[in-house]
């Protein structure tokens, strides 16, 4: 099957029957794939002019993410002004990039502040993005966690970001974790389904590319690596199992799924590698904000300064950055 | 270009290392270099130089000396002056020279990385990432060895003056893998870089007389294939290293035969990557990236031969094209390239012969779509599929970035086609089934076999090949012998050979005619043998008329007729070799126990018929049944030795730095010819085979030709004893006639000789067909032998990687 290219609008993966073969054929050597990812860092760069561009290329995907037990309507409010206008105007004239309506990808945030952000992201074209289903841990009853899912629609948030039953995965069920996510899939309508793996409570990363190939065959819009909570969250080994079983799923069906590695992105050189795994796995048709997310809340800082940096040819300082 | 434009294409752009540093390096030494003799630079005797040029650009780099015989000369005898101050320091002070040298490496990694980039033409990120962090690990892992020498092999010493020639694809990194083990175990080095890359050597030897090496133990002759010739010719040579092609190795094994010279060769290869249809195939992949990409494919071990699992070859195929697709080719010092430069033009030039030729042949060739930069010697990644075995893509080592690929069913099948080929250097084997994956390691005949994973390298582990790509070893304690010798004291004295009186004259065989010139009446002698006793040959388990026709009589030192033994002939070794070889697959599975086994049986046998080989031992020496006696004897306690070793001489696990397991494994070398000498006509040749067959090698062994009928008269013996048919094969007749035959041998593994001066160097030349191992042994006391020494020469070390991970 050829690449998709960049004119091509993506198709929402509608999900398959469960195929048990298929999440069964999967086959992972651990010390292999962390040689490939190993390398990912230092098979490419890029330089100067086309630094720039790459980061702002990756804040445009960025989910920027307030997930705190004292997050207010007045945080959320200054986040969503930020995503707004995520680098100084004087910076991007300075890039001759002034006219181009640069903002992040989505703002994500709790079910109880998604009306705030909604109100905050009016007319921008920003969507809203809750975390649901129990979020972080997942271990709410099944029937709360699908009323959370249509609240938070009901609310205005066109992108959910749920979270999986890790015991189905540990304890190798995998027809009910297709169920439960093809229940989730459903509860979520027109609204786009982010699934989060937790990679860090999987155990192997066998069971990352089985849990995405399941998540995948139950209608998820985007497989997502971590909450951002558990202790280890994205890896590179753990994103490239991940982008390479999106592949898998492409090849074998003709859908585009989404990626998002989230937790512990922190800086623009990582940002960069992350661009660099998904170009060389995935191809450029999936650069884009559509296919590909950040789940980041200090990774824009750095951005903006490495950006300040090009401009000036002098370090940043993050304390010049407006805040978000 | 635009800011705006790439944020849309998010194109790759140039990511140049500097080469500024490099250059001015070049510029400080007006890009004229002398050669390297006593820590002191001189110019070439007879005002020789040639260019280097940079293989991107097709610009010149530098001036390099021409090393004549002159220069070779000053540079050996530089080496000789300076080898016993060297080997006489204590371990400790050669450790803090490695160390040092070590150090200084790491000191200016960045620039050795881009001049040999630079140089070579290989990407920046090889040369940073891998070739360079790689020498300094070899020279802290020798520093190790030469601090714990004098406490690992105190029966050792070094060697003596060593000549190294290394190849140009990995420049610095061949240097380190010679230079560093030589040096710890106390040799002195004659260096000769390649002809097209000889600048990191130089910048190398600036280092060593930077760290204030003693003058002399280190020089660096520059040159082209004559300097090499006239190294490996100059008799104050010790021991010759080899790195480059089957074809110049073939040259140097025929040149040094006879000469004492000892020799290792890393030759070519034609390496198989197997796929199982189990494999994590997104990492094979990446995987034969790794293999055939990897400094364009001219790499000795590149996986150049895919083998995949007939089931999953389309995919894998389409998979593979995918990710050429993704390659990136050009500029060697930018970041971001994955290939770069072929050598020379010259290499270009016959990677595009044996293409075209593959496509002429009907092979399907498929490349990226994208191109190759002009100027400068590049060629594309290259994916042929539908290539038979037959075809000469399969068999030939291309070195260049060219990949053939064939299918599989079965992996006997595919151990099968691993085979099918001259070489033996490594192999890469894909499978998520450690039971099929270990299965297969075992079965393909390499010196490496990597376990889903290829092209790993470390100082800790051995690295070298079975067949035609060579032997010796580089790396682990297994690369140190060929740096080492067993001391004088420790070998012993030989006893002098045993002449024979009477000149061996044929006689006419039960079926055959008498000879025009032979005048003996056998009749008349035979009735000086109270029974006949008619020893033939003893091939595959059976008692064989020598294809001749021919016998001839054995006399004692008196001229009495003992008996007769049979004149064999080319047919009879052939015969025999393919009973060994026959043999061979299931005698190396047997375990160590079981062959213990059936030594020990055959020692219980022998032990019942002792007084009789006592006798026949002292009738053909002319000596005492006493003296007799105490051989039987020896030859008990030998086979007592050989069986105790048979299930305790272990491999090793090596302590490579990743999360691997990295097994040395002792294999038996295959099929080993054994010519044995004229003294202690029993036990020397119960001291050499009965450990060859410990070791799980099937032999082929021609007795001593004065003294031929102990062994004849063991035919009983292993008739007796379970050892398996054609395990053990026994050809009379003329030893170096017959050694000739085993020598020339393609089927034959290894050959050993005891015998004179003149045989050992015909059956070193005559090795050099299939690149057999050869030990030629003299001065042996069979009483007290090397056993280590014959151990290491029935074994050869495979070094199998497997890295793991939940």
């Amino acid at each position: 099957m050829n690449a998709p290219v960049v004119s091509d609008i993506v198709e929402r993966n509608p999900g398959t029957a469960f195929d048990l073969g298929v999440v069964q054929a999967v086959r992972v050597n651990r010390s292999a794939v962390e040689r490939r990812a190993a390398t990912i860092p230092i098979r490419r760069t890029v330089k100067r002019e086309w630094q720039a561009a790459w980061l702002l290329r990756a804040l445009t995907c960025i989910d920027l993410t307030t997930l705190s037990g004292d997050d207010t309507p007045g945080t959320v409010r200054r986040l969503c002004a930020k995503a707004r206008q995520p680098v100084r105007q004087e910076i991007l004239a300075a890039l001759d990039m002034g006219h181009a309506d640069l903002h992040v990808g989505a703002v994500c945030v709790y079910h109880a502040l998604v009306p705030t952000a909604v109100e905050s992201l009016a007319g921008s074209g920003i969507p809203v993005a809750a975390v649901s289903t129990g979020f972080p841990a997942g271990l709410n009853p099944f029937e709360q966690r699908l009323a959370e899912i249509k609240a938070s629609v009901a609310a205005g948030a066109q992108e959910i970001d749920i979270v999986i039953s890790r015991a189905h995965v540990l304890q190798g069920d995998w027809q009910a974790l297709y169920d439960e996510i093809q229940a989730f899939r459903t509860a979520c309508g027109t609204a786009h389904m982010k699934t989060i793996l937790a990679t860090g409570e999987l155990g192997t990363l066998r069971n990352v590319a089985r849990a995405s190939m399941v998540c995948m065959q139950a209608g998820a819009d985007f497989i997502k690596t971590s909450t951002g909570k558990e202790s280890v969250n994205a890896t590179l080994p753990v994103s490239l199992v991940m982008v390479r079983a999106i592949r898998t799923f492409y090849e074998q069906t003709g859908y585009c799924v989404g990626f998002k590695p989230a937790g512990g992105i922190r800086t623009a050189k990582q940002s960069l590698d992350w661009l660099s795994l998904i170009k060389e796995e995935l191809g450029d048709r999936w650069l884009h904000a559509d296919l590909f997310r950040f789940g980041a809340s200090s990774l824009l800082g750095d951005i903006e300064r490495q950006l300040e940096h090009y401009v000036t040819g002098h370090y940043a300082s993050l304390a010049y950055q407006p805040l978000g | 270009m635009q800011i705006a434009e790439i944020f849309e294409t998010m194109s790759y752009g140039p990511a140049p290392e500097t080469a500024k540093p490099a250059l001015d390096w070049l510029a400080a030494h007006d890009r004229r270099f002398q050669l390297f003799i006593d820590n002191g630079w001189r110019d070439p005797a007879e005002d020789g130089w040639f260019t280097i040029t940079n293989p991107a650009t097709g610009q010149e780099l530098a001036q390099v000396a021409q090393g004549s015989a002159a220069d070779v000369g000053a540079a050996v005898a530089a080496a000789h002056a300076a080898a016993p101050g060297w080997r006489a320091l204590p371990g400790h002070l050669r450790a803090r020279y490695l160390y040092a040298l070590a150090r200084q490496i790491q000191k200016q990694a960045r620039l050795l990385a881009v001049l040999e980039t630079l140089d070579n033409g290989k990407p920046i990120r090889e040369t940073r990432d891998l070739d360079i962090p790689l020498v300094a690990r070899h020279f802290y892992y020798h520093a190790g060895w030469a601090q714990l020498m004098a406490t690992s092999f105190p029966d050792y010493e070094p060697v003596g003056v060593i000549g190294q020639i290394i190849p140009w694809n990995f420049p610095l990194l061949m240097l380190a893998w010679k230079v560093a083990p030589a040096l710890a175990m106390g040799n002195t080095v004659v260096l000769k870089p390649a002809e097209y890359t000889p600048l990191t050597a130089l910048l190398f030897a600036e280092i060593v007389a930077a760290v204030g090496l003693p003058p002399g133990v280190l020089n660096v002759v520059t040159g082209d294939g004559t300097t090499g010739a006239l190294l490996v010719e100059h008799p104050d040579i010790d021991k010759i290293a080899f790195t480059g092609s089957t074809e110049v190795g073939r040259i140097i094994r025929r040149t040094t035969a006879g000469t004492g010279k000892r020799l290792s060769l890393e030759l070519g290869g034609k390496s198989p990557f197997i796929v199982f249809d189990d494999a994590d195939l997104d990492s094979a992949v990446e995987g034969v990236v790794d293999a055939i990409w990897f400094n364009q494919g001219q790499v000795c071990c590149a996986g150049s031969r895919l083998l995949v699992q007939e089931g999953v070859a389309p995919l894998l195929h389409s998979k593979l094209r995918a990710r050429m697709e993704r390659l990136r080719i050009g500029d060697p010092l930018d970041k971001a390239i994955d290939i770069g430069a072929i050598v020379a033009p010259v290499q270009l030039e016959r990677i595009n012969t044996l293409v075209q030729q593959g496509v002429a042949d009907g092979a399907t060739l498929w490349q990226p779509s994208w191109a190759c930069p002009t100027e400068g010697s590049f060629f594309p990644p290259t994916l042929f599929t539908d290539v038979a075995p037959a075809s000469n893509l399969a068999q030939v080592e291309i070195f260049g970035p060219v990949l053939v690929s064939m299918t599989f069913r079965t992996p006997s099948e595919a151990v099968l086609l691993a085979n099918n080929t001259r070489y033996g250097l490594a192999a890469s084997v894909w499978s998520e089934d450690i039971n099929l994956a270990l299965d297969v390691a075992q079965g393909i005949k390499a010196g490496t076999i990597w376990i889903n994973s290829t092209n790993l390298f470390d100082a800790a582990a051995g690295f070298g090949g079975y067949r035609e790509s060579g032997f010796g070893r580089e790396g682990g304690k297994e690369g140190l012998w060929d740096y080492l010798k067993l001391r004088v004291a420790i070998r012993g004295v030989g006893i002098a050979p045993v002449s024979s009186p009477v000149d061996p004259a044929p006689v006419a065989g039960s079926n055959g005619h008498a000879p025009a010139s032979n005048g003996h009446l056998p009749a008349a002698l035979f009735e000086s043998v109270p029974i006949d006793r008619t020893a033939k040959l003893y091939i595959g388990g059976k008692q064989a008329r020598p294809d001749s026709g021919y016998s001839r009589p054995i006399h004692d030192p008196q001229g009495r007729l003992l008996g007769e033994v049979g004149i064999g002939n080319r047919k009879d070794i052939r015969n025999a070799v393919e009973a060994a070889r026959s043999a061979a697959a299931g005698w190396a599975k047997q375990t160590g126990h079981v062959r213990a086994q059936i030594l020990y049986y055959l020692a219980e046998n022998l032990a019942v018929r002792t007084a009789e080989f006592a006798r026949r031992i002292a009738d053909q020496r002319g000596a005492s049944e006493a003296d007799g006696r105490r051989e039987v004897e020896a030859a008990l306690e030998a086979l007592f030795s050989a069986a105790a070793w048979a299930d305790k001489y272990d491999g090793a696990v090596h302590q490579t730095p990743m999360r691997t397991v990295t097994l040395a494994v002792h294999e038996p070398v295959g099929v080993l010819g054994i010519a044995c000498p004229d003294a202690a006509p029993l036990l020397a040749l119960i001291v050499l085979v009965a450990p060859a067959l410990a070791m799980g090698n099937t032999v082929v062994v021609i007795p001593s030709p004065h003294a031929p009928l102990t062994a004849t008269d063991l035919y009983q013996v292993l008739e007796t004893s379970d050892l398996p048919s054609g395990v053990l094969n026994i050809v009379t007749g003329d030893r170096d006639e017959l050694g000739k035959v085993l020598a020339e041998h393609d089927d034959v593994d290894g050959v050993w000789y005891a015998g004179p001066q003149s045989g050992q160097a015909m059956i070193e030349r005559a090795s050099s067909g299939n690149m057999k191992r050869t030990w030629t042994l003299d001065g042996v006391d069979w009483q007290s032998p090397p056993t280590d020494e014959i151990l290491r020469a029935a074994t050869q070390v495979k070094n199998i990687w497997v890295p793991f991970g939940a």
